[in-house]
């Protein structure tokens, strides 16, 4: 059903005639998030300022049984927040305040639309430090990273957006507000019912407001890029530092194609002649920092490291850093169209998981640059391609059969920090099983039984 | 080429990812978190007209008319997004495929775009004119009796904001050619400008004594024609080519070893010659040559190892803000710095969002004067709290705004440019030498 000038008004009357776009210039720019090749216009894009205008707009979808997509910045890379068939989307950036640090109970809790970046800031302004650091972190939305349970670059030691999830305010597919978990570190009320919504990528509730859980800043932090002729070296520099009882907070890589682009953009003298790149870091206690940081250099070397460079002070460290988390972008540089995988296999298995996709890559004769998180096991195989190729993308979907195919065989998993969205939908099920996919299902009927809230996500 | 946005290479629309790093270095995001004012956004509506699903409507032509063209976006963009060309393409495309403007805008448009800014003589001699009205008292006098009420929309704008006109111009400042006293290493030309030709003399001449200190012979032309950047970033492809065109026959590149610009914005336009006449088959070996050869006065400074005055000022603390196009289109960012640092006696200061728009952008002050003002308070204020003496920049649209607003805020800062002070400070190693 097409929504009609009717609806709008009643929306405009909930929110605020500016807060209610329809234009075709207002609403083209929210036909997309981060993901190549998904598009599609939604209706109207609403611009809620709190809870209360969020929840009346989904009492006014449900009423009328239109289709609710949620968004906060379109930084997504499962196309999760592209717009349904006839939906109306809730963009949720205006609400981006921080309501509270409390250096007490070490927590902070924030609008759903608040910067992730400026959550760590807010938090470091107290000597205090929220470790999640998707690569988009800049401008990526808070509530969106728990919608998408994102990870980052600190997931060996410090975990994923869960981890950091304490309580929710979500409002639920009825238009009620609930409020799930609290200020507790222990707390077995019932079911753990916020862990439901993190990373339910909006198909179950929207995410209005978060409380996070904060740790102390560590006091020092020792940043280490070392080089290398063959991916595997660099690979067996990681499980030796590992099998050391080291757990650094960073481990990743890049390779070949994706260190010349990252260097194109960054310009902080990457070696463009190595087969692979390990980005270091260790935080913790100044001495432990200092000892780990040593040992570490001491391990990439004996694996064949062929130089060895430690940042010498925090800007250079975060230039290191910053050029990483511009990886994926970057890779654009090379053709038009960038196709960005996230597949994740046990950590002993990644270099073989590495091996494959250049193997696939050549079989298929196409061009990938591979990055990720070698401490998690977390792998960005990135196809760089054309979408106006047919002939070219039929051999991009070829080769994405074989590396899911070898992934779930290696007991893997299609996506380790993106989520499912549209773009993974297909291998869910040969993932899951029947009985464990009925069960995702099943939560899901029982939460939206008119499947209103981002449907055609996750599941057809 | 700035044809049409459904002429141009497609690749150049795909290169944009659409993964929002640049979104937080926006400044209109920034003001309204909207999409549709951000550089992905533009895009994807620049996208669509090129696919033919959005036709280029009154909106799609104000979108176009309210980024600032600051190119923020373009340091922010691991992808390497060229949004300099996209944004003048679709502003090339307004002018040739969009709604009529209306008749007295066109007629404006026409007096200065292809009138007064082709023809440099004619726009001394309405400098000579403007600096007249100035001086003689008659802007007071126009002013007190609501005078200037009865000038065309479009000037009474434009009148209040009007730059002081300089006494002398560059031509009476600067002879045709000057050499060093001792040790010619270089020759180079020097760029004199328009804005700056007629409003910032002392700077032109100012540039051509930090030049000659550092052993170059200054060529400089009395009469030059305008760069075209103006041209090029409101939709005249064809008069931006045309001057491109003069330039490049006054200053053959193959006689210079610099070709020297000390206007930010001006200078970025400059340096892509070879891209706006690449379909030119009689000048594109020399438009090449000449991008090459195009420096950025403060770039070529350090790049020939600038000689540190031996004498200086009085301790002075001074901030330096970067101009846009002199920072994300020229990418001259720590240069002018060190030039600072080289002064004996300054203390320099960052300014916090150094590189962050100050609101001049071009006309942008003229064609959205909300946003503008906006952007210019947020600079005042990072400004005013730096506690800095002297603020310095590099960019006569920069100079001239940022001037306006720290004399609104009643501020004593000075406006100086790095040259400027450099140029004083050698010659104060001749007094102190006496």
């Amino acid at each position: 059903m097409p929504l009609t000038e009717s609806h709008f008004q009643e929306l405009r009357r909930l929110v605020g005639n500016e807060n209610v776009l329809t234009a075709r210039e207002d609403i083209i720019p929210y036909e997309f998030d981060g993901t190549a090749a998904l598009k599609h216009r939604a209706e109207v894009v609403i611009l809620p300022a709190n809870t209360q205008e969020v929840s009346s707009c989904v009492k006014f979808a449900s009423a009328h049984k239109i289709p609710v997509v949620t968004r906060g910045s379109g930084t997504g890379l499962s196309g999760g927040s592209v717009p349904s068939e006839g939906c109306l989307v809730l963009c949720l950036t205006r609400m981006d305040k921080i309501i509270s640090v409390d250096a007490a109970n070490l927590t902070l809790r924030a609008q759903c639309g608040v910067i992730t970046a400026n959550v760590d800031a807010a938090a470091n302004a107290h000597g205090l430090f929220y470790p999640p650091d998707p690569g988009s972190m800049k401008i990526s939305t808070i509530g969106g990273n728990v919608a998408e349970n994102s990870g980052g670059l600190r997931g060996l030691k410090y975990g994923v957006t869960r981890d950091y999830v304490m309580g929710l305010e979500v409002v639920m597919p009825d238009g009620q507000i609930a409020r799930l978990g609290n200020a507790c570190v222990k707390d077995v009320a019932g079911y753990s019912m916020k862990d439901l919504f993190i990373g339910s990528e909006g198909t179950l509730g929207i995410i209005t407001e978060v409380l996070l859980k904060l740790l102390p800043k560590p006091a020092a932090r020792r940043t280490m890029l070392a080089s290398y002729d063959r991916m595997e070296d660099a690979a067996n520099t990681v499980s030796a530092i590992i099998a050391a009882r080291i757990i650094p907070c960073t481990l990743e890589f890049l390779d070949r194609t994706t260190i010349g682009c990252v260097e194109d953009y960054a310009k902080i003298g990457l070696p463009r002649d190595c087969e692979a790149l390990l980005l270091m870091e260790t935080d913790g206690h100044p001495s432990a920092v200092e000892d780990e940081a040593a040992k570490m250099l001491e391990i990439a070397r004996a694996h064949g490291a062929r130089d060895v460079r430690v940042a010498s002070n925090d800007a250079e460290a975060l230039k290191l850093a910053s050029a990483r988390r511009s990886a994926f972008s970057a890779l654009a540089r090379v053709r038009p169209t960038t196709i960005l995988e996230d597949v994740t296999v046990p950590r002993d298995q990644l270099a073989t998981m590495v091996g494959f996709i250049a193997q696939v890559a050549k079989k298929h004769n196409l061009l990938v640059g591979t990055f990720g998180h070698m401490g998690d096991g977390n792998l960005h195989p990135t196809f760089l391609t054309d979408e106006r190729n047919a002939d070219e993308m039929h051999r991009v979907h070829l080769a994405l059969e074989e590396i899911v195919d070898k992934t779930l065989d290696l007991g893997g998993t299609i996506t380790g920090e993106h989520g499912i969205g549209l773009a993974k939908k297909q291998w869910l099920k040969r993932q899951l099983g029947e009985a464990s996919y009925g069960l995702m299902r099943q939560i899901k009927h029982s939460l939206d039984p008119h499947n209103l809230l981002n449907p055609g996500k996750i599941f057809d | 080429m700035r044809g049409s946005l459904k002429e141009l290479d497609y690749s150049i629309l795909q290169q944009c990812m659409r993964c929002g790093m640049c979104l937080p270095a926006c400044p209109t995001y920034d003001a309204t978190k909207r999409e549709r004012h951000s550089p992905r956004g533009r895009i994807s509506l620049m996208r669509s007209v090129a696919d033919g699903e959005l036709k280029i409507t009154g909106e799609f032509v104000a979108e176009m008319s309210y980024c600032l063209g600051c190119l923020a976006c373009q340091t922010a963009c691991p992808a390497g997004v060229d949004y300099s060309n996209l944004l003048e393409t679709a502003r090339s495309d307004i002018q040739a495929h969009g709604p009529r403007a209306t008749l007295v805008a066109r007629f404006w448009r026409a007096v200065t775009m292809r009138g007064l800014f082709m023809r440099p003589r004619l726009l001394r001699f309405a400098g000579r004119c403007l600096g007249l009205y100035q001086q003689l008292g008659l802007q007071t006098a126009f002013r007190k009796l609501g005078l200037t009420k009865l000038l065309p929309a479009h000037l009474k704008k434009l009148e209040p904001q009007a730059p002081t006109m300089a006494r002398r111009f560059s031509n009476q400042l600067i002879a045709a050619v000057e050499s060093p006293l001792q040790g010619k290493r270089y020759r180079v030309a020097l760029l004199t400008g328009c804005v700056q030709d007629l409003a910032f003399s002392a700077i032109n001449r100012d540039t051509a004594d930090v030049l000659l200190a550092n052993g170059c012979e200054v060529y400089t032309p009395p009469i030059q024609p305008c760069c075209g950047s103006l041209h090029a970033h409101n939709g005249e492809a064809e008069a931006a080519r045309t001057l491109a065109r003069r330039m490049i026959d006054l200053f053959p590149p193959s006689e210079f070893d610099a070709i020297i610009s000390n206007a930010g914005g001006c200078g970025n336009h400059l340096r892509h010659y070879g891209q706006l006449l690449a379909q030119d088959p009689t000048y594109i070996t020399r438009a090449k040559l000449w991008d090459t050869k195009l420096k950025d006065i403060h770039e070529w400074l350090i790049q020939i190892g600038c000689r540190a005055p031996r004498a200086g000022m009085t301790p002075l603390t001074v901030t330096y803000h970067d101009s846009c196009h002199l920072t994300h289109g020229q990418k001259v960012t720590s240069q002018p710095r060190e030039l600072l640092r080289l002064i004996p006696g300054i203390k320099l200061v960052e300014l916090p969002e150094a590189n962050w728009c100050c609101g001049s952008a071009g006309i942008y002050n003229v064609t959205q004067p909300e946003q503008s003002e906006l952007l210019l308070n947020r600079k005042i204020d990072h400004i005013l709290r730096t506690g800095a003496e002297v603020l310095a920049t590099s960019n006569p649209g920069c100079h001239l705004q940022i001037a306006r607003g720290l004399q609104a805020a009643g501020s004593n800062v000075q406006m100086l440019q790095p040259v400027t002070l450099l140029a004083r400070a050698y010659k104060s190693e001749q007094s102190a030498g006496r």
